[in-house]
Order: structure tokens, then sequence, then C-alpha cells
């Protein structure tokens, strides 16, 4: 892990209507660094998430990804990073091999460089043999792994993962963090959101979210520490949960 | 350039391996044009009629009124001379022609025999039977009635009834333009809201969203595939009624390509509306079966006559593009018009084609929730 920032966030807000979504955030992420984004549904996740990936424009702030601006080149940023969100993101009716060719195809890969990597790719997982295979026959567990390794097949600078283990068996989720982990050595940035806890604990650095601002920020030892907690499950029930159960409050505009 | 043309192979290969979409695309047209070459009857009310008298006494006066009181017909107006019968009868507002000869009355009276013509227009022919019969009934029965106030035997008005453009009143010729308009709304608004719909639902929408494929180019890429595969269905329904039926087209053949592909992009451009403002595959059936589908076989002229409609409805249809659609076709294919006699309805297309794409632009919501 080096220390040169790919994600610089100061001052981020946005808003839709009178709701404001995303309250004044700002963090640094770092060169091949495993981020932890959490928070409640309705905390602002996705919503920095999609301004991030140059899907949505913010409000007022300044935000660089992988060296661009948000607000002026979403379609340089577009380029450098990789996506994989929470629904199933391969085409079941399309082969492995056809969906990599696709998503290659819309990098903008040259199609020799695409067959070497699939090549490549189907040897490390032992996947030779479902090359060929419509997705829609494929186990779970292999979509997944095939769904991330297409997210950063075409080497982005940085990849976000929305909620990317829902449903999946806790074997299955600790190959897929392995994966996470191989890819993160390669150096290639790992922007996270999830629901579940003991994933928390596998990142280098979490932040958490409610009502729209980040609440916390630190490593999960540090955070223990500082809330006195033995896990991070906890430190979230601590600082997340109260203020979730009861009624949304009319979002402030400051504080 | 190239990522463009990956993502539309993909879209094709969709297309191709689902067997469901292969039988709504190949199988279902050229069945519906076998099926409706058998005919649906209708009934007649208030059919316009234009009249050429060129007697003008009291008794083609008598006779007029009789058919127009009849509460079938209704006078639209008086023609001067016979080359305006066809000039009347491609404008597509009179269904037929009724023409008295000349010194019709003192014929009648005189001799006992007088001839009229009753000229219907072929293209629409359950509509050319309904007006032929129901006239010539009324014929008769003023014929009864003449005999018994003047007591002789030896009166009789003789309708001649003749049709215009499809001389053999063959059917199926009324089905096919129907048909074809069934088929360009179901496969293009009805597949295209589908696919894109289909995309979110799996979330491969949001990947591509956040690919560097602009918006524009995921729309276009999925809808050329269903353009190219709408035209080659057109042809295959054309070819197909032209040998099964021995359906000719009168008009030209380009410009009923042109016509064609104006309304296969003013479905596509619905479908893609309609894929804005649904959330799922089933919402997007549903808003293209009830606003497009139903529309198309209801309230269009194809089966029911929109003369037979009350006022109410005959408005509401007026809503629908494929309504316009049908009249165009039917001009170039049977009547053999040209483009004189459907701008009026192209334009009306050009402006639902507009519209839609203006709104789906709008709609459009990179934001996908």
């Amino acid at each position: 892990m080096t220390d040169s920032t790919v994600i610089s966030v100061t001052n981020l807000v946005k808003k839709f209507g009178s709701f404001t979504a995303n309250d004044n955030l700002s963090f640094e992420v770092y060169e091949g660094e495993i981020f932890g984004f959490l928070g409640a549904n309705g905390a602002g996740k996705t919503t920095a998430l999609r301004i991030l990936s140059g899907l949505l424009t913010p409000t007022s702030g300044e935000v660089i990804v992988a060296g661009y601006n948000a607000k002026k080149d979403p379609e340089k940023i577009k380029k450098s990073i990789g996506y994989m969100c929470q629904k199933f993101s391969l085409y079941p009716d399309l082969s492995a091999r056809e969906n990599i060719m696709l998503y290659g195809g819309i990098y903008g890969m040259p199609k020799v460089l695409i067959k070497k990597r699939t090549e490549e790719l189907f040897e490390k997982l032992n996947f030779r043999e479902y090359g060929n295979r419509m997705i829609a026959e494929l186990p779970l567990g292999l979509k997944q792994k095939l769904a991330f390794s297409v997210a950063v097949f075409h080497e982005p600078k940085i990849v976000f993962l929305d909620e990317p283990t829902g449903g999946v068996d806790p074997i299955t989720r600790r190959q897929f963090w392995e994966m996470i982990y191989e890819t993160a050595d390669r150096g290639i940035t790992v922007f996270v959101t999830t629901h579940y806890m003991d994933e928390a604990e596998y990142c280098d650095r979490i932040s958490i979210m409610n009502e729209g601002r980040i609440v916390a920020l630190d490593t999960p030892e540090g955070l223990k520490k500082k809330y006195n907690a033995k896990s991070v499950e906890e430190v979230f029930v601590r600082i997340a949960r109260p203020v979730n159960n009861q009624p949304h409050p009319p979002a402030p505009s400051h504080r | 350039m190239k990522r463009f043309w990956g993502f539309v192979k993909k879209e094709f290969l969709h297309i191709f391996r689902d067997f469901r979409t292969m039988i709504i695309i190949f199988v279902i047209p050229a069945a519906e044009i076998l099926l409706f070459g058998f005919v649906v009857s209708t009934d007649l009310k208030n059919a316009r009629v234009a009249f050429l008298d060129l007697s003008g006494d009291e008794i083609t006066r008598q006779l007029s009124e009789k058919i127009c009181s009849s509460g079938f017909f209704r006078k639209s107006e008086d023609l001067l001379s016979f080359n305006d019968i066809d000039r009347e009868l491609r404008k597509n507002k009179i269904k037929a022609v009724i023409v008295f000869e000349e010194n019709f009355g003192s014929k009648l009276i005189g001799e006992g025999k007088a001839v009229m013509s009753i000229i219907a227009d072929g293209s629409e022919p359950n509509m050319a039977s309904l007006v032929t019969n129901y006239a010539s009934a009324i014929v008769a029965d003023f014929n009864n009635r003449l005999i018994q106030t003047s007591g002789s035997v030896n009166i009789l008005v003789q309708p001649e009834v003749r049709m215009f453009y499809n001389p053999s009143l063959k059917s199926h010729f009324m089905f096919v333009p129907g048909v074809i308009t069934i088929i360009m709304t179901l496969v293009c608004a009805l597949m295209t809201s589908i696919t894109i719909t289909r995309e979110k639902e799996f979330g491969t929408m949001e990947v591509l969203l956040v690919s560097p494929l602009k918006p524009i180019q995921i729309i276009l890429g999925k809808v050329i595939p269903y353009f190219i595969l709408s035209i080659a269905d057109a042809i295959l329904i054309l070819i197909l009624s032209w040998f099964v039926f021995g359906l000719p087209i009168k008009g030209s053949i380009i410009l009923l390509l042109a016509e064609l592909m104006l309304y296969i992009l003013m479905s596509l451009s619905i479908g893609i509306m309609i894929s804005t403002i649904s959330k799922t595959m089933q919402q997007a059936i549903f808003i293209a079966l009830v606003g497009m589908l139903l529309p198309t076989i209801l309230l269009s002229g194809f089966i029911f006559p929109l003369e037979n409609m009350p006022k109410g409805y005959d408005w509401f249809s007026a809503l629908f593009p494929p309504r316009y659609f049908i009249v165009v076709i039917k001009n170039i294919m049977i009547k053999g018009t040209g483009f004189l006699y459907v701008w009026k309805e192209t334009l009306i297309l050009l402006f639902f084609t507009v519209t839609s794409i203006w709104l789906s632009i709008r709609n459009f919501k990179v934001r996908l929730q």
C-alpha cells in the first residue's frame, strides 16, 4: 500500500430537491487500499458511490477520482474504474467468454489482449471447462467470481463493489475476499460497500455513514479502540443504530 | 465505434438465443397473416356517401333522400362529374359514390327503367360489401313502393354495383396492412421496452452506464437490431401475402418502405419511452400491451370501422398512431396512391416520433433507482 491518493473528496454535497443525500463528505482513499464504505440503508452510501463512479454529478464540493474531476470529466473517470453492483451483472444468456469479450470491447481493449487475458483468467480460476457455458447454467459462487474478474478485467485503477456478496454462502464469501486481496495486491484500489460487519473487518480502512454524513473513518482496529468495542459490528451499532430507528428528521442543511 | 458494434452484436445474440423472441419476431407474423386472411364481420352506420346526380329531378332527389334517411348512410357531398369519383374515394372520407344516369326520372317513367351505379371503395372489402348490400336493399324497397304507387309492374331502378381498387373484393387485402401494423407495434414497441427494462432488472444497465459507453450508444445499440429485424419482418409479411394471397403492391415500393421505416422508428421510440417509465419487465409488457397493442387492434379501424364508433371513441382513437399508419399503407399498397394522399398521416406519425423521442430523452434517467 502506498500513500498516493486515488480518490479525494472535499466537502461533497448532493441534494435531491430538499433532501440532502450526502451532507458535506470529505475523505481520501489511497492507492492499493481496500476501503470499506458502511452505513445503514438510506444512509447515502449508494449516492456517494454513484457520484464517485460518474453516474451522478455532485451538487457542490470537489471530487477527484483517478486524477479526474467528477464534475468536469466523468467520462474519463468511467474509463479508469471498474464496477460491480449488488445485482448480478453478467448476461445469463451469453457464455462466460462472450461476456468477457463484450465488457473488454466496451472498455476499448484490443481483441488479442482480451483473448490472452481470458485464457490467463480461466487458467487461474480453473474455469476452462465452463468458458463456453451460458452464465445461467453456472452456480452462484462461480458467477460472482466471474463478475468480479470481469469488473477488473481491463485493469482499472479503482474498482467499486456495491454490496458484492449479497446472498452468497460464507465459504464463497471467504473465497471472494481472497480475490479482493489479490486484486488490491496488484495495486488496484478496492472501494467496497457492505452490510456484513465481519467483512468490514477485512478492510484496510472503513468509513461509517449515517444520515448522509460520515460519522467515523479509521482502520477497524482504530475504531474498535476508540469506541471501546470488540468488533466493528459493535462500533456500528453504537454509532448508527440509535438514530436510525427513529423516524427521519428533516435533514439539516449544515450542522 | 468498435465498442459500440460489440454491443450491437451482443443484442443480436440475446435475440437469436431466446426462442420466445424468435417466435414473436418470425412465427407470429406468418401465423397472423394466414389467420387474418379470413374476415371478421362488421356492421354499418352513417357511412358517408357522395352523390353524382346527372339528372337532378324529383325522383333522384327522393331516392337519395331515402338512402340518406335510412341511418346507414350519410350524404357527404354532391359531385359534379365522373372525374370527381376517383379523387373523392382516394380521400378516404367516403365509402361509396352513388351515380344516377342522365334523365333518370323521365327514363324511369317513360321507359320504366333507369340505371344507377353504386361505386364502393374495395380497398376495405368488408365495408364495401356492406355498403353495396345495404344500398341495393334500399333501392329494392324503393322499387316496391314505386310499383305500389304507380300501379305499373314494369317500372324498375337497376342498381349496378362496382368496386374500385379491389374489383374482386378479396378481403384478406384489408388484413395485410392491419397485420403489418400489429407486428411492427409488437416487435418494436414491446420488444424494445422489454429488452431495456430487462437490463435494468438484471443490474447490467447500471454496469453499462458506469462504462465508457454513452447512454445514447446504449439506446442505439439496443434499438438497431430491432430496427433491422422489423424491416426484415415487414418484407417477410409482404412477400408472404404476395405468394399466398396474390396481393400486389400497387403504389411505390420505395414510398412504402420509407413509411414503414418511419413507423418502425416511431414504435421503437415509443418502446424506449415505455422503458424509461417502467421499472420492471412486467410493467413494460403491461404498458406496451394495453397502451399500444390493444389500441392497434381495437381502435385503428383495422377490425372495427372507425365510422361505427361512438363519437368519444373516435376521438380517443385519434390519439393512437396505428390508425394513421393503416391508412397510409392501405393507400399505398391497395389503392396505389402517392405521397400527396398520405402526407397528412405521415406528418402525424412524424409528430408522434419526435414527441416520444423528446419524452424519452427527458425521462432517461442516468440515475437508476
